[in-house]
């Protein structure tokens, strides 16, 4: 396929920022306890990516080598607070809720991570899909994350009631570990571990073997 | 050297991204200045009916419906009556009254000495409340808004009494800087709900109501008070977070006391001739 379409589909699944490159795991665990705020941090971090990509790749050629990194930031921090802007103009609710996971952005390993390794070696158009691409690889895995916390941890999707809770009245006992920050690991290991079965050309070689074990002199 | 690594175009780049940046942050914050004050004041409004005890996460009843049911007044807390015509600032307008602006207006404010346990600083001379009224003539609801110093910065709410000037109806936070899921814990409905139908004074007409770690004694309980009469002034506080509920019990001591409401509420729990 055309490296534009490569740079927009390869990560989801076959070079999954998450899942593969093992980045950006940190607010995966804090707002997946439901699917709003989930869609809204995967839209708000695949715009960032995207267009910290675009401008990073636009400036590349002249910017010095030794405040490269720090350009970088000032630009994803820059994007992070007209985001957080947008947001609390236009969504206030889900903005409160999100709160200070918004600004946490800036540090997410991979929008930096696809700035320094993409955006500064290639131009803006794909870089600008390569950031999108990214996103979109991790808004899937969010969304696996935050559908499974959401509807078995609290038996709802979206807010609207799927399963009726015990504790409103229902039959369904909410598994109240889906709703603690540590089960999102779990499902992402989890999600690491379906991801490789289905291409397996992802799982890693053996860096050593173990060799059997010698004979003892008694 | 290259051109581009030379100490005068690093400085010249950083000076220009720099600048570039900040036009694009502060023409977008400036730019929607507006739609973000009109969600604030909404997430107040909603706040404040939340602690009057009129709306919740699943109401569908519009909020500022229910708004139009209050009437607003300024109180003059010094000598705890409403404002009447000819008093105030001839500028000053009621809806438009910001009291939080005031509190800086040294026209509109004076400072707070060692009387100042919630960290105030100033209080502003006219406090914004909200009434509904009953059906039979006097107060419903009485919603005096509160503010003070938790752990990381000043908590800004309401206080709902009842028609009495003196049980809870409810309480609510629109702004804070606690820590979440610690100090955070103040918007946790679970929380807010024990303060309903507290009693805020004791007999003498003194502030009683006191935030406490479970087992903790308050001052007044002893011999004289009886069990039901102490744990209709006690509100426990939260887990974890000592200073923010200190921060909580000192705006409540405040505000219902002497330099705050106290007075408001005593003229209508005994009116004046």
């Amino acid at each position: 396929m055309s490296s534009a379409k490569q740079s927009l589909l390869q990560p989801i699944f076959s070079n999954n920022p998450i899942a593969l490159q093992i980045l950006g795991i940190c607010s995966a665990l804090a707002i997946t306890t439901n699917m709003n705020t989930t869609l809204v941090m995967c839209i708000a971090l695949t715009a960032v990516t995207g267009c910290s990509n675009f401008f990073v790749s636009l400036v590349r050629s002249y910017v010095p080598n030794n405040i490269r990194i720090i350009v970088q930031m000032t630009i994803i921090a820059s994007l992070v607070i007209v985001a957080d802007q947008i947001l609390q103009a236009f969504a206030y609710p889900i903005s409160k809720q999100l709160s200070v996971f918004v600004g946490l952005i800036v540090t997410n390993c991979i929008v930096m991570g696809r700035a320094e390794a993409f955006a500064m070696q290639n131009p803006p158009g794909i870089s600008f899909l390569d950031g999108i691409g990214n996103g979109l690889g991790y808004s899937v895995v969010l969304i696996f994350v935050g559908a499974i916390r959401e509807l078995f941890g609290a038996g709802s999707l979206f807010g609207v009631t799927i399963l009726p809770l015990v504790t409103n009245g229902g039959w369904y006992q909410g598994n109240g570990m889906l709703l603690l920050p540590p089960s999102a690991f779990f499902l992402i290991g989890l999600f690491i571990w379906l991801l490789r079965s289905w291409k397996t050309e992802q799982v890693e070689a053996r860096e050593f073997t173990i060799l059997p074990q010698a004979q003892q002199e008694t | 050297m290259r051109a581009k690594e030379s100490v005068g175009h690093t400085l010249r780049f950083a000076l220009g991204l720099c600048v570039a940046c900040s036009v694009v942050v502060s023409g977008v914050a400036v730019l929607l200045k507006e739609p973000q004050a009109i969600n604030k004041m909404r997430d107040r409004h909603k706040k404040m009916l939340s602690a009057a005890g009129l709306y919740d996460a699943r109401s569908s009843v519009d909020p500022e419906r229910l708004m139009e049911r209050f009437s607003v007044r300024l109180v003059d807390l010094e000598r705890g009556e409403f404002l009447q015509e000819g008093d105030a600032p001839a500028s000053l307008n009621v809806i438009a009254y910001d009291q939080r602006e005031a509190a800086t207006d040294p026209q509109l404010s004076r400072p707070l000495g060692k009387q100042d346990i919630a960290g105030l600083g100033r209080r502003a001379r006219y406090a914004k409340v909200y009434l509904l009224p009953g059906e039979q003539g006097g107060w419903e609801q009485i919603v005096l808004p509160i503010h003070g110093y938790g752990l990381w910065g000043t908590l800004y709410g309401f206080l709902v009494l009842r028609g009495d000037a003196n049980t809870v109806t409810g309480i609510s936070f629109y702004e804070h800087k606690e820590t979440p899921g610690l100090g955070g814990e103040v918007e946790n409905p679970i929380w807010r709900r024990q303060w309903r139908g507290k009693q805020i004074f004791d007999a003498q007409g003194n502030v009683a109501l006191r935030v406490l770690k479970s087992g903790a004694r308050a001052a007044s309980e002893g011999a004289a008070g009886t069990a039901a009469d102490a744990a209709s002034h006690r509100i426990d506080s939260l887990s974890g977070a000592t200073l923010t509920s200190r921060g909580v019990e000192n705006m409540i001591t405040f505000w219902l006391g002497p330099l705050g409401f106290g007075p408001f509420l005593e003229n209508i729990r005994s009116p004046k001739e």
